[in-house]
């Protein structure tokens, strides 16, 4: 087991320093180029929606469950046939079949703008939030399924429950030694550190890492990348203090910690907000080993 | 039943805030909420949070700036309450872990907004609203504060003495989505309303499709006015694919808005030859629609905001996730091109009418936030001043309704503050159709009883309700919500006339006939969101109908409410608050006079230019 985490810890330490160098600009420029590079699979795909503009539908299978309604109590999918428009969302297009073919087609929504985290869905075989996901982009017909390795309460929601016990595990609150005197006064941060945590802040919760994360599909205790991010956004918080990281390094480390991570990084490619959670798991290993804390 | 001291309706900025408050002040108190608080939409506020931190900054320049941008429609005691408490606010957001933007030195970065004197806007990335909401919910789970998630609120139980001011709230009847379950909620201290905005009165608007207005339907049922309901403010800079919201902040740092002949349109066409881009929001959404109505727009439709100038450094450090919302929502990269922008419903000025202690007129019902009207922003509320506001009323909200002694009031409530008599003639009767007894409260001898039967009475009423909703066939509430929100748009918006805005009562009535023909086709308990919508619909036609009539009513130019026939200011006769009474069905307007006397000073209306 041990071996295994040394050779995992070390791929990851060499992909952090290469990713850690460039600034972010370079980061956008590198991205730019990929793009420009990318310029005549663009015309391609061009194409294509241009095709599906052409047939001016755009056909969604939805998965269907109701565990109340008689006809709905075996799984299934429903076919809707939704009018196409440029900038079209999945979100857009369940509504669309929901307002005008069958209203008791249910899914959580609520911002449309990729903030809220209520829509994550598992959409043509991944982890997506609908409100952010183009119809051009996919395949179709769309396939649209709730998260997996989450019980599915109606058709596209599935209970949370256990993602938010798993958030709420890891103390996911600010807590610091102690706190400047005077109502007035603020805890001073450097704007480096602040960047260090600026990533981790962005989590909106909507669990597509934990359902993306085959750990956690075999190990229903494992806190999983959203939590152990969450704990990484405070124990990397310079205003916290060294007695509070202590505990949450020891909250961290246990058996079903950052140890059973095995970097396979899927939770990392899922994340709509992009946020670095492989690394930040680490990242967190190693600062786990720098305060000798046991690992399993 | 279920039974705390505090029940806090709504879970977003302003509910986290009173919780927190009345859990500080030792109330045992819980959040009901028909989302995971997480997924409330102060979570998409952008911008930042005002505040007079700086020394050479003042409470009381902020308390100007609040009260010239409310075109003198806001009431003193709540803009100087307001001015004072943010500071403290705003530190103790800090103190609590807010991942705050900061200066070189490590303190909290402030920057320039619409509207401000001085730069006192202070943010977290152009992600403000996300962390703030993060904040306080990590408070809330630290202090163990129960939290009813994915519960609907639907009404709130109250005694039925036929002065508003006469009654009392003892809780309310929430729906639980995941089981449908239909709960009463007994609130020994207090119920507070926090259930934020109404932008689904509109179809083109940065606002949820969660907010639908509930807690304003709720309390204007109940009795307690809605006040100044006419004051819509339209944010100049929204995606015109989806609405989305592109923060201020893009201009606060320096972004400029060009019209198709790539003019400095502000400037060019003087619509604000001092602030340009940066003059209060009202402003510069009517100077975009002037310049798209005169044929200088983009497509007919919209403007561009250019923020190329600034840099990629500035712009990847300060206004990254403006970055991701062009790119996702509208396909344009911000580094490459500029941003097509134009205005959308963005923020209900108005709402239930409350004091500085976020009192109702009705005892035990409190009220915070946006769907609260303290009144803070009069006529148009100033960038930045939305995140302040959640916190110092929402704190106060939470002391007061634990019990606290938060001093007299000097704004009053009810019908008691009425000093006019309004004369408003729509062209149809708005109001409740048909029976106009629409058992909102406990009928008959419920004054004075025992607490717990109101709420019960409450639940059952609620419950024959949905009961009636599922088991009835009709319409669906689709139909029905989206006619409103199309008429609201193309009637009553950032221009208005008389004629359309009767139109919009006009069509406003016949979706209030089509709803009593509405029925719920899904017949499922379980997490039925068609039930859900169809009663957020009826929500969404009471608020709709209180910001026409009172656009009907007030007859001349004030803030973010324009009339063709009215252009002008008119101070000797508008210088007063709209009320609007629900009097069992039978709407009523009326006005209250604007508080101007502050602490020091009064505010003296002068013409507002920026």
């Amino acid at each position: 087991m041990s071996t295994q985490v040394e050779s995992d810890e070390t791929e990851t330490e060499e992909a952090t320093e290469s990713d850690a160098e460039p600034s972010p600009g370079d980061v956008r420029r590198a991205e730019k180029e990929a793009r420009a590079a990318e310029q005549a699979a663009e015309a391609q795909r061009e194409a294509e929606e241009q095709a599906i503009a052409d047939q001016e539908t755009v056909r969604i299978k939805v998965f269907r469950y109701d565990p109340e309604v008689e006809d709905k109590e075996e799984p299934r999918f429903d076919d809707f046939t939704v009018p196409y428009h440029r900038g079209m969302t999945v979100l857009d297009g369940l509504i669309y079949a929901r307002d005008t073919f069958d209203s008791s087609l249910t899914f959580r929504h609520s911002c449309r703008q990729a903030v809220c985290g209520s829509d994550a869905l598992f959409i043509n075989g991944r982890q997506r939030l609908a409100c952010k996901t183009q119809i051009q982009d996919l395949d179709t017909p769309v396939r649209v399924e709730p998260l997996p390795h989450q019980d599915v309460v109606k058709d596209l929601v599935v209970d949370m429950q256990h993602f938010y016990d798993q958030m709420e595990s890891v103390e996911p609150y600010f807590d610091p030694d102690d706190l400047p005197d005077g109502d007035l006064e603020e805890q001073r941060q450097t704007p480096e550190n602040r960047e260090t945590v600026k990533m981790a802040t962005r989590c909106i919760w909507c669990g597509a890492c934990m359902s993306s994360c085959n750990i956690a599909a075999g190990d229903n205790q494992y806190l999983g990348p959203a939590a152990i991010n969450k704990a990484y956004q405070f124990a990397m918080d310079e205003r916290e203090g060294e007695l509070k990281k202590e505990d949450r390094l020891r909250i961290l480390e246990q058996e079903h910690g950052v140890w059973r991570c095995q970097t396979q990084f899927s939770c990392t490619e899922v994340c709509p907000k992009d946020i670095p959670l492989t690394e930040h798991i680490q990242e967190l290993k190693r600062e786990a080993v720098k305060s000798n804390l046991k690992f399993w | 039943m279920y039974e705390h001291d505090v029940i806090v309706v709504g879970a977003g900025g302003a509910g986290l805030r009173a919780a927190i408050a009345a859990d500080e002040a030792g109330a045992d108190v819980a959040l009901v909420t028909k989302l995971h608080p997480v997924r409330s939409h102060t979570g998409a506020a952008e911008g930042g949070i005002n505040a007079a931190l700086h020394e050479e900054d003042s409470w009381e320049l902020h308390a100007y700036d609040t009260m010239k941008g409310s075109d003198y429609l806001g009431d003193a005691p709540a803009v100087e309450t307001f001015a004072q408490d943010a500071p403290e606010e705003v530190i103790q957001l800090e103190h609590w872990g807010m991942p705050f933007s900061r200066d070189e030195d490590g303190t909290v970065s402030q920057r320039p907004f619409g509207g401000l004197s001085h730069p006192r806007t202070t943010y977290a990335g152009a992600e403000t609203g996300h962390h703030m909401l993060h904040t306080m919910y990590q408070q809330v789970v630290k202090r163990g504060i129960e939290v009813y998630e994915e519960w609907y609120v639907t009404r709130v139980a109250v005694t039925d003495e036929d002065d508003p001011s006469d009654r009392e709230c003892h809780g309310c009847v929430g729906y639980d989505i995941r089981t449908g379950e239909i709960g009463g909620f007994r609130a020994r201290d207090g119920v507070i309303l926090a259930t934020g905005g109404l932008g689904q009165a509109f179809d083109h608007t940065t606002n949820a499709i969660a907010n639908t207005g509930d807690g304003q339907a709720m309390a204007y049922r109940a009795g307690a006015p809605l006040q100044d309901m006419e004051f819509v403010q339209f944010h100049p800079t929204t995606l015109p694919s989806t609405g989305v919201l592109i923060s201020e902040g893009v201009r606060g740092e320096g972004g400029i808005l060009y019209n198709e002949d790539a003019e400095r349109f502000m400037f060019e066409y003087g619509y604000a030859n001092n602030e340009g881009e940066l003059a209060s929001r009202d402003v510069v959404s009517r100077a975009e629609l002037t310049e798209v109505n005169e044929g200088r727009g983009i497509e007919d439709e919209y403007v561009h905001l250019d923020m190329r100038h600034l840099g990629e450094e500035r712009i990847l450090d300060r206004l990254e996730n403006i970055l991701h919302l062009a790119e996702d929502f509208e396909g344009v990269d911000g580094l490459d091109e500029p941003m097509p922008v134009k205005p959308g419903q963005h923020y209900q000025m108005g709402g239930i009418e409350v004091n500085e202690n976020g009192r109702t007129c009705i005892d035990g019902l409190y009220a915070a936030g946006e769907c609260a009207c303290v009144s803070l922003h009069g006529a148009n509320r100033l960038g930045g001043n939305a995140l302040p506001e959640l916190l110092v009323f929402g704190a106060r909200a939470g002391r007061a309704a634990a019990g606290e002694d938060m001093g007299e009031p000097q704004i009053e409530t009810g019908y008691g503050a009425k000093t006019e008599d309004g004369d408003v003639e729509p062209p149809v009767e708005p109001g409740a159709v048909g029976d106009r007894s629409d058992p909102i409260l406990a009928d008959g001898g419920a004054t004075a009883e025992v607490a717990a039967d109101v709420v019960e009475r409450a639940v059952a009423t609620e419950e024959e309700r949905v009961d009636a909703l599922l088991e009835r066939d009709g319409l669906n509430h689709a139909d029905v919500r989206a006619d409103v929100q199309q008429s609201m748009t193309e009637f009553v918006n950032v221009f208005r006339e008389e004629a359309g805005i009767e139109q919009a009562l006009q069509d406003i009535r016949t979706a209030r006939e089509r709803y009593q023909d509405v029925a719920v086709e899904d017949p499922s308990r379980t997490y039925n969101t068609d039930l859900i919508h169809t009663i957020e619909t009826r929500n969404i036609l009471d608020c709709a109908e209180a910001i026409a009539l009172g656009a009907l009513a007030r007859e001349e130019f004030r803030g973010a409410h324009w009339r063709r026939e009215h252009q002008e200011r008119r101070d000797e006769e508008w210088l007063k608050h709209t009320m609007l009474a629900w009097n069992d069905g039978t709407p009523e307007l009326y006005y209250t006079d604007v508080i101007l006397e502050g602490e020091d000073k009064t505010y003296e209306p002068k013409v507002r230019s920026y």
